[in-house]
């Protein structure tokens, strides 16, 4: 069985993975919710955020190193509330000039930064957390018990479904553009940036057209198998009341946190 | 029971394109095993796409377990004649291998329960029953091809219209392929190239060529005259 | 004499352009999808209510209209433009070009289905590969599966109406229709930033209008050759999209939205009392957390009140709580081994 490098879902047993989907993806929300709630400034409950996020990526055997590393992916981002430092009134932290100009960093300016950034951070943790130990078809089922419409749902799952598929054929045409692109050291690559995206363009275009025809011997093979238009699941199974137990378990948890952030704050 | 496939002159056409199929007749009994070759392009696909009503006849008549083909039996015939497509990838669309195998008894209204033991049941004809909650992009072409005939199983089709099945198998999961089929026994209208599996599976062989029928009798005999098989392309040297 | 005077302009506005700089650098590896934590709740919760009301619609249109094979459709050409997002071409500089394909979905099945891919698109990007973040989802659909896909159309249809119909017009349409959808797309984002009190608005905005309208030029290219493609091999795939009768409506709402925001957000940029004005009324968890936490008593965590006692705390419970995980975890590993 080969994993697509796309599938982050990492398969071990353990009691995290054993949660149920549902469960889990409340769980990741309330946390989400919990982090956005917690007051700027508030590092003792981000601490503890943070660490009940890493006691649950013990729990579920997946490696803490592969959660941090994804995670710094959306660090970049962290650059857009860069200006806040210099723009939040407050008490001085340090000022230069710069020309004319005098610069002043606030320490309620680098509150403000910090705070996002690691709110950023422990989310992003969060949801990385959720899709490696959530098979992605039990989060199809866990958005049909979001009230997500069935249409989006099937139209979701057949995306994926043919996602890897598509993927596979893009990284095709790629690689038999690059092959055929080779170029001499020391030497400017050939044709302007224009005829490069045409180049792309005709690529995506290509995939379109694939994927037209393939929607249509698709629809085929469903009709043959009874399909009427209408989207049909069937019945998700109950969740069983100790996975509620564990929900319920959790967002005292959670609460608690949000209160300690305003409290000490 | 008459599991049959009759077809009288049946023509079609793509729009704006030659004729695909023209005027082709045959009977199938219930119970038989029949192959149908042909050159690529000869419209064999199209041929099939006909016998679940997906492609409609230009002329002619197609009858299938005794129904004329039509807006009042479609379903009915969709619900008798498991076809299996030429590629497992466009016949496996569900995320899971048991959301695909559950897709056809889900739309004909079954019951939950009836649904998950429709799936075990044809899992276990493929024996596949261990790879129920795999993901379908994750399989092999062989593992998938099974799948492809356990998602027609599942609603315990008369007839199983089977369009390249052996088509990109290794030796092996291509004998054990023969061996899943030989232990089915739906009426079976089965397209391919390879040869050596009709000889093994099938004791009569259509040819089809150029959207004609260019022969239909015994196998043995067929692949026996040299002559009728490199006229329509089926020999390599 | 130039020289000099640019120069005297970099030294004064040095730390405005690193600031350019340095948010470029972000945008240019993000694009638009705006993670959590940088949206203020109440920020979010109104884009997700927007985004919620603009897909239900688009829901129950194509419900209305559904010919029985666009869930396939709709499904697989999601998947298209999921891989499409992968096909990249370099520009200058190790930054390359990359498509969003709201306006293709757009020109290439009509504005509602489109509006349902590239939420399956964006929903999927933030729910497996952490592409935008869950809370702030509600906003990313709302930039570029409503903003992207109805001012791709509106523009789209209005060069088509504009110029004879010629190969010409098709492209150029696209081109436009696809520079403008991300060009507003990003206004929408840099505002809901300031909103959110995150970004300041007088950098936000100049920021990500001057970098997307560099970004959208990839867009609007790969769209062309797309389109090129497509006339190609399928000029069939090109036909008018539009119901009849109905989609003036639409199109005109889309253009309508895309000059508003056009003209507004320089204004905004300009003025961003006006947009912090708002930001510190909507986002009252930071101006009202103040008296909406004082209801709860502060003596009730007696001994911990200072701050950094309590950060150091916190720290040793954290551990506390890592480490017993840990050591579950091998309990539960020892008895599953001796079981
Ligand atoms: N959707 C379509 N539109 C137009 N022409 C088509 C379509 N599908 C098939 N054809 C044409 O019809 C003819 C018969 O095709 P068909 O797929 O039935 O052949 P086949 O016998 O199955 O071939 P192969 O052995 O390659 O699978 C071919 O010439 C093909 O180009
Ligand atoms: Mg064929």
């Amino acid at each position: 069985m080969h994993a697509h490098p796309f599938d982050p879902y990492v398969p071990t047993a353990s009691p995290v993975h054993a949660l149920d989907p549902r469960i889990k993806l409340a769980l990741v929300l309330s946390f989400l919710l919990g982090v956005a709630l917690t007051p700027h400034g508030a590092w003792a409950a981000l601490i503890l955020f943070f660490a009940s996020l890493m006691a649950a990526v013990v729990l579920s055997g997946i490696s803490p190193w592969r959660i941090l590393r994804r995670s710094l992916i959306g660090l970049p981002f962290a650059l857009a509330a860069f200006p806040l430092l210099f723009t939040t009134a407050g008490a001085e932290w340090f000022s230069f000039h710069a020309g004319s100009w005098t610069i002043t960093a606030t320490g309620e300016g680098l509150r403000r930064f910090l705070s996002i950034a690691l709110k950023s951070w422990i989310s992003v943790q969060a949801a990385l957390l959720l899709s490696a130990a959530t098979p992605f078809p039990d989060l199809l089922l866990a958005l049909r018990a979001f009230r997500v419409p069935q249409l989006l749902v099937s139209v979701i799952g057949l995306m994926w479904r043919y996602l890897f598929v598509l993927a596979d054929e893009a990284i095709r045409l790629m690689r038999a553009r690059d092959a055929r692109s080779g170029i001499e050291p020391g030497r400017r690559p050939g044709g302007g940036v224009i005829w490069r995206a045409r180049v792309a363009g005709g690529m995506a275009g290509s995939l379109f057209v694939r994927g037209f025809d393939r929607a249509d011997r698709v629809y085929a093979a469903m009709l043959a198998r009874g399909y009427d238009g209408e989207t049909r699941a069937l019945p998700a199974p109950p969740v069983a009341p100790v996975q509620y137990a564990v929900l319920a378990a959790g967002c005292v948890w959670l609460a608690l946190l949000i209160l300690i952030g305003i409290l000490v704050h | 029971m008459h599991h049959t496939i009759d077809v009288e002159h049946l023509s079609f056409r793509y729009p704006n394109r030659p004729a695909v199929l023209d005027d082709i007749s045959f009977h199938i009994e219930a119970g038989e095993r029949i192959a149908l070759v042909g050159p690529n392009g000869a419209g064999k696909s199209t041929l099939m796409l006909h016998l679940n009503g997906i492609l409609r006849a230009e002329s002619g008549v197609i009858r299938l377990c005794g129904m004329e083909l039509g807006d009042a039996t479609l379903r009915a015939v969709r619900r008798a004649v498991g076809l299996v497509f030429q590629n497992p990838d466009d016949q496996l669309f569900s995320p899971t291998v048991f959301d695909d195998v559950a897709f056809g008894p889900i739309y004909q209204g079954c019951s939950p329960e009836e649904i998950r033991n429709r799936v075990r049941n044809a899992l276990a004809a493929v024996h596949m029953e261990t790879y129920i909650h795999r993901v379908s992009h994750h399989l092999s072409v062989g593992e998938k091809k099974r799948i492809a005939i356990a998602t027609v199983l599942s609603m315990n089709p008369e007839i199983l219209v089977l369009d390249e099945p052996t088509a990109g198998l290794d030796p092996q999961a291509r004998r054990n392929f023969i061996r899943l089929l030989a232990e089915l026994n739906q009426t079976m209208l089965v397209a391919t190239h390879d040869l050596a599996f009709v000889k093994e599976t099938c004791a009569r062989t259509i040819i089809l060529d150029s959207g004609r029928l260019a022969a239909d009798g015994p196998t043995g005999k067929i692949l026996a005259d040299g002559n009728l098989l490199a006229r329509h392309g089926l020999l390599s040297d | 004499m130039l020289l000099h005077d640019l120069k005297s302009v970099w030294m004064r506005h040095r730390p405005l352009w690193m600031g350019f700089g340095l948010t470029g650098v972000w945008l240019a590896t993000t694009a638009m999808h705006i993670p959590d934590g940088f949206l203020s709740l109440v920020v979010a919760l109104i884009f997700w209510a927007l985004a919620i009301l603009a897909i239900g619609y688009a829901l129950s249109r194509v419900r209305g209209e559904l010919k029985e094979r666009q869930v396939p459709m709709m499904g697989i050409l999601a998947a298209v433009i999921f891989a499409g997002q992968m096909l990249n071409f370099s520009v200058a500089g190790g930054t390359s070009g990359h498509l969003l394909g709201a306006a293709l979905a757009a020109i290439l099945i009509g504005p509602w289905p489109a509006v349902l891919i590239m939420t399956c698109v964006v929903s999927v990007q933030a729910l497996i590969f952490q592409d935008g973040g869950l809370l702030a989802l509600g906003a990313n659909l709302f930039n570029m599966a409503v903003v992207g896909v109805f001012v791709a159309w509106g523009i789209y249809r209005l060069i088509r109406k504009i110029t004879p119909d010629t190969r010409w017009s098709k492209l150029l349409a696209g081109f436009l229709a696809a520079w403008a959808s991300i060009e507003i797309a990003s206004l929408v984002a840099a505002i809901q930033l300031a909103l959110s009190g995150t970004s300041p608005a007088n950098v936000a905005i100049p920021a990500m209008a001057g970098i997307h309208a560099i970004i959208g030029l990839g867009e609007g290219l790969i769209t062309i050759g797309a389109l090129a493609f497509l006339m190609a091999v399928r000029p069939g795939l090109l036909d008018d999209k539009s119901a009849p009768g109905e989609s003036r409506l639409v199109w005109i709402g889309g253009l309508a939205a895309a000059i508003l925001l056009a003209v507004l957000s320089p204004l905004a940029s300009a003025h961003p009392d006006g947009l912090e004005w708002v930001a510190e009324q909507t986002g009252f968890l930071d101006a009202a957390q103040g008296p909406a936490y004082e209801i709860i008593p502060d003596y009730v965590l007696p001994g911990i009140s200072n701050e950094a006692a309590a950060t150091i705390l916190a720290g040793v419970v954290g551990v506390g709580i890592v480490l017993a995980a840990a050591w579950l975890v091998t309990r539960i590993r020892k008895s599953s081994a001796a079981g």
